[in-house]
């Protein structure tokens, strides 16, 4: 069964309104945005604290900018949901996750079985990123 | 030379665990060609114009004989007997089959091997001096960084989409065996008054449609900055990088476009950051790496002075053999293009022979060449008749290093479905026009390049003579440029004049070099000829 969000989050989903980083300027309270290619993460970070889900969105999953986007706002502590959005496939999973995202929300069905076998993929990790997995070299010297 | 440990070898396992079910998902039809297509390219799996080619990663061109021998075996039971070494120092073979290929990464993780990001818009294969730890001129070895680089760039979350492909060379020497500054990025380990070791970083250069020479983006690194700063560059052309225009993607397009220094600026910014992050492995672990690249146990008593009564012997040492760092030793590097030959074509059991040699007389090394040749780096004087005599046997024993028929060649247009025209025929009757080797002696160095389209795979660009395959109203067309290089001193060739059939830019050459001839003062080199005299009395010599 394909589901249309896969949240790997416990916490409640946001219910707050989406709204564009264009639109956020002049929302005090704006608790939800969704970024396109092009967007500037860093734009976000006087509201990290106060934001619950950010939306990157992937009209085509080979356009990779998503990825620095989510990463530079696990980067500077973003807490809140970083959800996938668009052409989201199986191939990328583990990726998403090192980078920081922790819901997908698929074009093409996808199961929560699917993408937790793609988040095992690697039985180690060569970088440290934001994902908390302890890096080869940090193995390697105790 | 480095050996994977156990984590090593169990991020490749996974590798083929990963791509195996994604070729059977393909086979199974769940996976469109579409969708497919990026993920193969990451295996380095293309879709060429009579089969499927795999390009194999040779990690900065360095292995043993026991892959090299896994290489042959490949050649043999997978291919058609042959495999084809390329100027990104890997080995492609051009005749597999897709089911194959899950057997094929299995073999080849079985000694450490794999076709990781050898293809796609990720981090490709690291290259690097062939010499390293060789050279008798290395100011530093290269090699630790490149295993660094290696591991750092081995399934990188974040650049596995970049806007276009991106290829990091390194080397430790003045003399540049790598043709650092045409890549996207091109380091150089360097070291300032006070003896200390430093990274000069260029980034922006690159071949292709429209060629650049990498400009010098931070002069002095920290060596233990490398990563930190190398993911401050990519995370700045992954965000802004152009992908509305794949002949524009490179980031040689965004330094050029922002400008060197504003480039600079953005990644200073971004360094700034990632430097409080924590992301730079240890010294422990360079260390670690380091040592795996210690020398091997030289024999301090091996002579330098051995018998070249054997004139053809004589001949092969003066031309391909090149000083070591270590008394006693050289530097054997064994052409892969005799007369008339495919160039970096090498036979199952070719391939077999040079591992043998790498084990009983090379500490068990070998190293593939940018320019399509293989180097066992570290022989011993005194065995360089034995090793001569075992490649003469084989036809591996051609006297042509850097000479007018050590020419590179893309597969061009028999193999590439990009290519507007042949490379392969046309380097043959190169070579056959300049067959005799006191003739090309005579020419000296004279480093000819070919590409059978304009994304210049064979290096057109960079050739002192290059030579461009175009497509001309349906006939396969050849331009011909003079001037160009790879080495310290990088320059970008230029052509001459309206194209030609093949038998013409044999011909054009010929003259070109009769020009040369009649020019040459002193101990010029072609360019050096070319570059005092410009290119008048060549076009009047070729087009009258």
């Amino acid at each position: 069964m394909a589901d249309t969000l896969i949240r790997l989050r416990d916490d409640a989903a946001s219910t707050a309104p989406v709204l564009t980083l264009a639109e956020i300027a002049g929302v005090s309270n704006a608790a939800a945005v969704r970024l396109v290619p092009g967007d500037d993460a860093r734009a976000l970070l006087p509201l990290i604290d106060q934001l619950e889900l950010v939306e990157i969105a992937f009209p085509a999953y080979t356009d990779g900018r998503g990825y620095s986007a989510a990463r530079i706002l696990r980067e500077y502590g973003y807490r809140g949901e970083l959800r996938a959005v668009g052409d989201v496939l199986v191939d990328q999973i583990s990726h998403y996750a090192r980078c920081g995202f922790d819901a997908y929300q698929p074009d093409q069905p996808l199961t929560r079985a699917a993408v937790d076998k793609a988040i095992a993929t690697w039985p180690e990790v060569y970088q440290r990123t934001v994902d908390g997995r302890v890096p080869i070299w940090a193995l390697r010297h105790g | 030379m480095y050996l994977y440990d156990t984590y090593d070898q169990a991020m490749v396992d996974a590798r083929v665990a990963e791509f195996s079910d994604q070729v059977a998902r393909r086979l199974a039809g769940t996976l469109s060609e579409e969708q497919f297509r990026p993920l193969r390219l990451k295996n380095g799996l293309y879709l060429q114009l009579h089969a499927y080619m795999l390009r194999v990663a040779i990690p900065y061109g360095t292995l043993n004989a026991r892959q090299m021998e896994m290489l042959g075996q490949i050649a043999d039971r997978y291919d058609r007997g042959y495999g084809h070494f390329t100027t990104r120092q890997n080995i492609q073979y051009n005749w597999i089959r897709l089911d194959d290929a899950p057997a094929i990464l299995a073999d080849l993780a079985s000694v450490g091997m794999h076709a990781i990001q050898t293809s796609g818009n990720c981090i490709r294969n690291t290259t690097a001096d062939h010499f390293a730890g060789a050279a008798a001129d290395e100011v530093a070895d290269p090699r630790p960084y490149a295993e660094l680089l290696r591991q750092w760039s081995t399934f990188h979350p974040e650049f596995d989409y970049l806007p276009r492909k991106f290829k990091v060379a390194i080397i430790g020497s003045e003399t540049d065996r790598a043709a650092m500054k045409l890549h996207d990025i091109g380091i150089q380990v360097v070291k300032n008054a006070a003896g200390e070791t430093g990274l000069r970083v260029h980034v922006g250069g690159g071949m292709g449609r429209t060629p650049m020479i990498g400009p010098v983006i931070r002069d002095w690194l920290p060596p233990l900055q490398m990563i930190s700063y190398l993911e401050a560059a990519l995370r700045v052309y992954n965000r802004y990088g152009r992908r509305d225009n794949k002949y524009k993607a490179r980031i040689k397009i965004l330094v050029h476009e922002l400008g060197a220094a504003a480039y600079a600026r953005e990644v200073e910014a971004e360094f700034a950051h990632i430097l409080t992050l924590g992301l730079e492995p240890p010294q422990a672990e360079f260390d670690r790496i380091k040592a795996q690249f210690a020398d091997p146990a030289f024999d301090a008593a091996a002579p330098h002075d051995i018998d070249l009564s054997d004139p053809d012997f004589a001949l092969w040492v003066d031309q391909n053999v090149h000083p070591h760092k270590a008394p006693g030793y050289g530097i054997v590097t064994i052409s892969l293009k005799p007369v008339g030959g495919i160039p970096g074509d090498a036979s199952a059991d070719q391939i077999r022979l040079m591992a043998r040699l790498a084990r009983a007389y090379s500490f068990d090394e070998l190293r593939v060449t940018h320019a399509q040749n293989i180097v066992l780096p570290h022989v011993r004087r005194a065995d360089l008749y034995t090793i001569w005599q075992a490649l003469d046997g084989a036809a591996l024993a051609s006297a042509n290093l850097d000479l007018i028929s050590d020419i590179i060649a893309c597969p061009g247009l028999d193999y590439c479905s990009l290519a507007n025209a042949r490379s392969i025929p046309l380097a043959q009757k190169i070579s056959q026009r300049f067959g005799d080797i006191q003739r090309q002696r005579d020419l000296g160095e004279l480093k000819l390049k070919i590409s059978g389209c304009i994304n210049a795979c064979g290096h057109h660009h960079a050739g002192h003579i290059g030579v461009l395959g175009v497509d001309r109203k349906g006939l396969e067309n050849y331009q011909l440029l003079f001037g160009g290089s790879e080495g310290a001193d990088t320059s970008l060739g230029a052509i001459i004049g309206p194209g030609f059939s093949e038998d013409g830019v044999v011909d054009a050459i010929e003259a070109a070099t009769n020009v040369y001839l009649a020019h040459r003062s002193g101990d010029e080199r072609f360019l050096d000829t070319y570059r005092r005299i410009g290119s008048a009395p060549f076009k009047q010599a070729i087009y009258g």
